[in-house]
């Protein structure tokens, strides 16, 4: 398995690693995949009272392009609304980190870990 | 100074020792004779030249040089005897047994003879990889005909009760293949002693060259094979073919060395193992996989649980070693032989196999273990399934989104 620059980058210095306390105020999160898959993705978004996603955190269980995907992820949504979050597509994540075909479910992964966090937001949220 | 990547996977291939190459080169050259020309000296000092490496294979593993044939290598040497058996006492019965974990190049001339109408029993293994001698005798039949157990296992190094299973196959009648590849020069084998009835090898897992191999067929008890190469009735007629004799010389002369320098280099390389044992010990949540007795001294196959195979095989890329997980990733192919040790409930973790060898030194093994304890450690940090692990969560109590 050849890696891209890019994924190789993220996977040695990953951006934006860790966890944020889940009863934190403004604390989303999505947990993705199944071990027995090989992959694990933990998505944490920190949504500020402007609505905007001011911080992201993860942690994953899997190969170096999924490492790559969630942490490229982590960078992205970034300073978004979580409608422009949702908006991240996996071709976007496959493209900016070059996978081959055989790890394009690396990126299938990290959106749906992104739909995952978002959606446990707005269900924290309506039941306040 | 370190040469990186380090090898430590001795048991996929050795490199050939600087004095097997010494004595193969002359016979590529000036002394090319081909061993059947019986009419001139070029024939003759050829035939001189297989015959004493062949003394030197025998010599190893307590056979008589009559007794060992020349093969393309232990692959070869496993059809030639399972199907080479299978088919001339096929009036005897046409069911065979063997073990889940052994090498494919058993386990598929064992499904070939089954795609010929043979029969075929495939033992289950113990939680330490060994064969559990009831379940052994229990699976034995009035039409079983040949039985298949390997010494030395490829992936987990462990020993296989050989002796007793020998004895109960004598007793029967039943004919007895084991696949040594993995052992010669590793283990002390006598077949004077053993009641084995058939012994495969290979040259280049012992620091002989690739492409050469044997197969020990007894004499006292005689045991008969059908050829499965037809030609120049090489070999007594059980395998013919030219004779490759600089490969034969290799492989002559890297068993006579084993045999030579065995006692020493195993003591060396077992002190090495244990090293690298310890320090890898010392890492949280890692298991060995197999029996640690009965087990050759080159072998460690350890499990680094809440830690995907290929990402691991990434951040270890400067040493070169084996991964067989145990679970299915997208990448790497699942261990069949991790798999009959029951591991499949550990869902995640990814085993790596080393293996030591002659040009192993102290220094690669500390190399080896601050690089594991380092990318382990990162990788455990990266790993939401160690942060449950550490909060004390079962993860086989959370429901995953299979995807």
């Amino acid at each position: 398995m050849t890696y891209s620059d890019k994924v190789l980058d993220h996977y040695e210095n990953p951006r934006n690693v860790g966890s944020f306390a889940q009863d934190e105020e403004g604390v989303a999160t999505g947990m993705v995949g199944a071990p027995a898959c090989g992959d694990v993705m933990k998505l944490q978004l920190k949504v500020g009272r402007d609505g905007l996603i001011e911080d992201a955190r993860f942690k994953t269980y899997g190969c170096g392009s999924a490492i790559a995907s969630s942490s490229l992820v982590t960078e992205w949504v970034k300073g978004k609304t979580l409608d422009e979050a949702l908006a991240i597509k996996n071709s976007q994540i496959a493209e900016e980190l070059a996978l081959p075909p055989v790890k394009i479910h690396c990126s299938v992964l990290a959106e749906d870990a992104i739909r995952a966090a978002v959606a446990d937001y707005r269900k924290k949220h309506e039941e306040q | 100074m370190l040469k990186l990547p380090i090898y430590l996977d001795y048991s996929a291939t050795t490199p050939v020792d600087p004095r097997v190459t010494a004595a193969m080169i002359p016979w590529l050259t000036e002394r090319f004779g081909n061993p059947a020309s019986r009419s001139h000296a070029f024939g003759w000092d050829a035939e001189a030249a297989v015959e004493e490496a062949r003394e030197n294979v025998a010599a190893l593993v307590g056979a008589d040089p009559r007794e060992i044939i020349w093969t393309s290598g232990a692959t070869e040497s496993d059809n030639l005897a399972i199907k080479g058996a299978a088919h001339f006492y096929r009036d005897k019965g046409r069911h065979l047994v063997t073990v889940k974990t052994e090498h494919k190049a058993v386990l598929d001339t064992v499904r070939e003879l089954e795609r010929e109408g043979y029969t075929a029993t495939y033992l289950d293994v113990r939680e330490n990889g060994l064969v559990d001698l009831d379940v052994f005798r229990a699976a034995l039949r009035p039409d079983t005909s040949v039985v298949s157990v390997m010494l030395v296992n490829n992936e987990i190094g462990v020993i296989q009760p050989i002796e007793e299973i020998g004895a109960i196959c004598r007793d029967k009648g039943i004919v007895f293949h084991v696949d040594a590849a993995q052992a010669a020069g590793k283990v002390d084998i006598d077949l004077k002693k053993l009641p084995v009835d058939l012994m495969s090898f290979s040259a280049h897992k012992t620091y002989g060259p690739k492409g050469v191999g044997a197969l020990y067929v007894r004499r006292k008890p005689r045991i008969r094979l059908q050829a499965q190469m037809h030609g120049g009735g090489h070999e007594r007629g059980l395998r013919s073919g030219t004779l490759p004799t600089h490969q034969i010389v290799g492989m002559g002369e890297a068993f006579r060395l084993a045999r030579e320098e065995m006692a020493d280099e195993l003591a060396r390389v077992r002190a090495l193992r244990d090293r690298l044992l310890a320090g890898i010990s010392a890492i949280e949540a890692t298991y060995v996989n197999g029996d640690l007795e009965h087990r050759a001294a080159h072998n460690l196959n350890v499990s680094f649980a809440y830690i995907e195979g290929e990402s691991l095989m990434m951040a270890i890329k400067d040493i070169a070693v084996s991964s067989g997980s145990a679970c299915t990733s997208a990448s790497l192919e699942p261990s069949y032989v991790l798999r009959a040790l029951g591991r499949e409930d550990e869902l995640a973790h990814s085993s790596i196999r080393f293996t030591l060898g002659r040009f192993t030194t102290a220094e690669e093994i500390d190399y080896a273990v601050e690089l594991l304890r380092a990318k382990v450690g990162k990788l455990r940090d990266l790993s939401p399934l160690w942060e449950m692990a550490q909060a004390g969560i079962d993860l086989d109590s959370v429901q995953w989104a299979a995807h």
